[in-house]
């Protein structure tokens, strides 16, 4: 495998709903963005794209890949879809990454995209959770809320996890997105905020949950000869990894603890992993990309992660399966403040002051879930934040971490199904 | 200009197979809780699988215990539209002696979440009229 560079990226603003545009036009607005921030790239020169996107019931339209692909001029250039719930955009990331890799091409777009506004948030939720079991699962619950607030009971019954560590992750994200323009949701949030809004499903709320979005997402990579020639600033992936697991969560096995290279046996005697309470697909991807990229110590080693906060809980479930912290110590962790921003005032006393950032961005919980566009998204920012062009494409640097050189993508699907991690690094 | 809205009604009737799951849904007709069992492992799903996933080998059917206890659950107040008329109900994984995995499955009885425990004791019971759903099944206290 050759070494792979991301030169460029774009997304669309995130919103609740966009009828002045269809999905072709959306990518097109995110293809743009990338292409317009390295002139040197000629349309001509980009050999194939893959096209990311999660449902074909928002749509109602099938082959709808190569509909945006025909918008943007790449015909009758390589093109295929990617699918795997959430964790589209990760995928897509990644089979960019494997066509440039393995040298079938030199540039290659990742685009997605998710247009959920074509229906009422209530039939949106029963679309997603058409994405569970439907022999056992659906039927019984039909809802993903329910499914991760199951996971979150028992993660506070196992580990002392508690609503208000919750609530921090939603505060945090929340301020970080109030600075990228982005973003749908830039509200400044307490602790009582998070936790007076209305109850989803026992025990998050409406604030510890993402909302549905309309939005697309671009990324351009390149191999390391044309990156070069193209920008002065391309941004290295360093170590790819995804990991899968049982769809129904009843399934969940109890097994050991698959250690990270800073943990040891001892750490974890009586923990029955994965459980319900813990995402053995994202500890997996996580170990196959630090490999890779030769991380043994995540916490000292990456300087900041975009992970995909579907849910306030599951921000902390990852921090464990990423050994940010050891399993069970996620709770301690946010209230710690190691993963908030050391900039920016939350309206919070920390004892610690963001070691590691996490969702600088705003995450998804803050900048909405556009599925298919959702994962591509975190790596145009993670890209933004190692190249230190935060104030160049947000209008302002108060975002723009002092030390981004090697940032953590994590895209994820289902109750954690499939799973992927990307690292990218300063390439100059 | 300002951009076109139309309405698209969209109603499909699928003819929906359980395929080699049915024999767990004709069990909750006739109050039977089936699961399945590894004859090489002897690993045991709660929500039955055809195959071993240890070995890849066929599984027997075996009856399940009908009490078990909440290992996990939560109470949904919103849902995905199907079941938005339903709300609010409590959803449990539920546990059983001798038995690897969890079913998901209704809790009836408790108010709210709080008076849900993980841990506590509940049983089977089983709808009068089988609609063939994994509803057929709900779970209530045992004490």
């Amino acid at each position: 495998m050759r070494p792979v560079y991301m030169v460029s990226g774009g997304v669309s603003k995130f919103a609740k709903a966009r009828p002045d545009a269809t999905f072709q036009k959306m990518v097109k607005e995110s293809f743009d963005y990338a292409m317009n921030d390295v002139p040197k790239l000629k349309h001509s020169m980009i050999d194939g794209s893959v096209a990311s996107y999660f449902s074909d019931h928002f749509t109602r339209q099938l082959m709808a890949g190569i509909m945006a692909v025909d918008y943007l001029g790449l015909c009758p250039k390589p093109n295929k879809r990617i699918e795997g719930g959430g964790a589209t955009g990760g995928l897509c990331f990644q089979a960019a990454w494997e066509s440039v890799a393995s040298g079938r091409m030199k540039v290659c777009a990742a685009f997605g995209f998710e247009v959920m506004s074509h229906v009422p948030t209530w039939k949106g939720n029963e679309f997603i959770a058409l994405a569970s079991d439907v022999n056992f699962d659906y039927p019984v619950g039909g809802f993903y809320s329910g499914y991760y607030a199951m996971m979150v009971n028992r993660h506070m019954h196992e580990f002392g996890t508690t609503v208000e560590q919750l609530a921090m992750v939603s505060v945090k994200n929340h301020m970080n997105a109030y600075g990228n323009p982005y973003a749908q949701k830039r509200r400044k949030l307490t602790i009582a905020d998070v936790r007076n809004s209305t109850m989803v499903a026992y025990p998050l709320t409406l604030l510890d949950i993402c909302v549905m979005s309309d939005g697309a997402a671009t990324c351009l990579l390149a191999d390391e000869e044309t990156a070069f020639k193209l920008t002065d600033h391309p941004v290295k992936i360093t170590g790819v990894g995804t990991g899968t697991d049982m769809m129904r969560l009843s399934d969940r096995p109890h097994g050991e603890v698959m250690l990270a290279p800073n943990e040891k046996k001892s750490d974890y005697k009586n923990l029955k992993y994965p459980g319900v309470h813990s995402f053995r697909a994202g500890r997996a991807a996580g170990l196959q990309a630090y490999k890779m990229a030769g991380v043994t110590d995540p916490l000292k080693q990456i300087d900041f992660v975009e992970l995909h906060d579907a849910y306030t809980s599951s921000e902390i479930q990852t921090y464990e399966d990423l050994a940010l912290c050891k399993y069970g110590d996620g709770g301690k962790f946010v209230e710690a403040g190691y993963p908030f921003m050391p900039q920016i005032d939350y309206g919070m006393k920390l004892p610690k002051k963001g070691t590691i950032p996490v969702n600088p961005s705003g995450g998804l919980i803050a900048c909405g879930h556009p599925v298919g566009a959702t994962g591509l998204m975190q790596a145009v920012f993670a890209f933004w934040q190692i190249q230190g062009s935060i104030k160049k494409h947000y209008g302002d640097g108060e975002l723009q971490l002092k030390k981004a050189n090697r940032g953590l993508i994590h895209s994820h699907a289902g109750t954690g199904t499939y799973v992927t991690v990307s690292i990218m690094e300063r390439g100059w | 200009m300002s951009p076109i809205v139309i309405k698209q009604p969209y109603h499909i009737e699928y003819l929906h197979s359980y395929g080699q799951d049915s024999p767990f849904f004709a069990g909750l007709s006739n109050k039977k809780l089936l699961g399945t069992k590894c004859p090489k492992c002897d690993y045991t799903w709660a929500t039955p699988r055809l195959a071993c996933t240890q070995c890849g080998g066929e599984t027997d059917w075996v009856e399940l215990p009908q009490t078990g206890r909440v290992h996990t659950f939560t109470t949904c107040y919103f849902g995905g539209e199907e079941f938005l008329k339903e709300t609010p109900f409590h959803l449990v994984l539920v546990e059983f002696d001798g038995v690897d995995t969890l079913l998901l499955s209704r809790l009836l009885g408790p108010e709210q979440p709080e008076d849900i425990k993980i841990g506590m004791k509940i049983k089977a019971k089983f709808r009068r009229n089988s609609q063939l759903k994994p509803t057929d099944v709900y779970f209530v206290p045992a004490e």
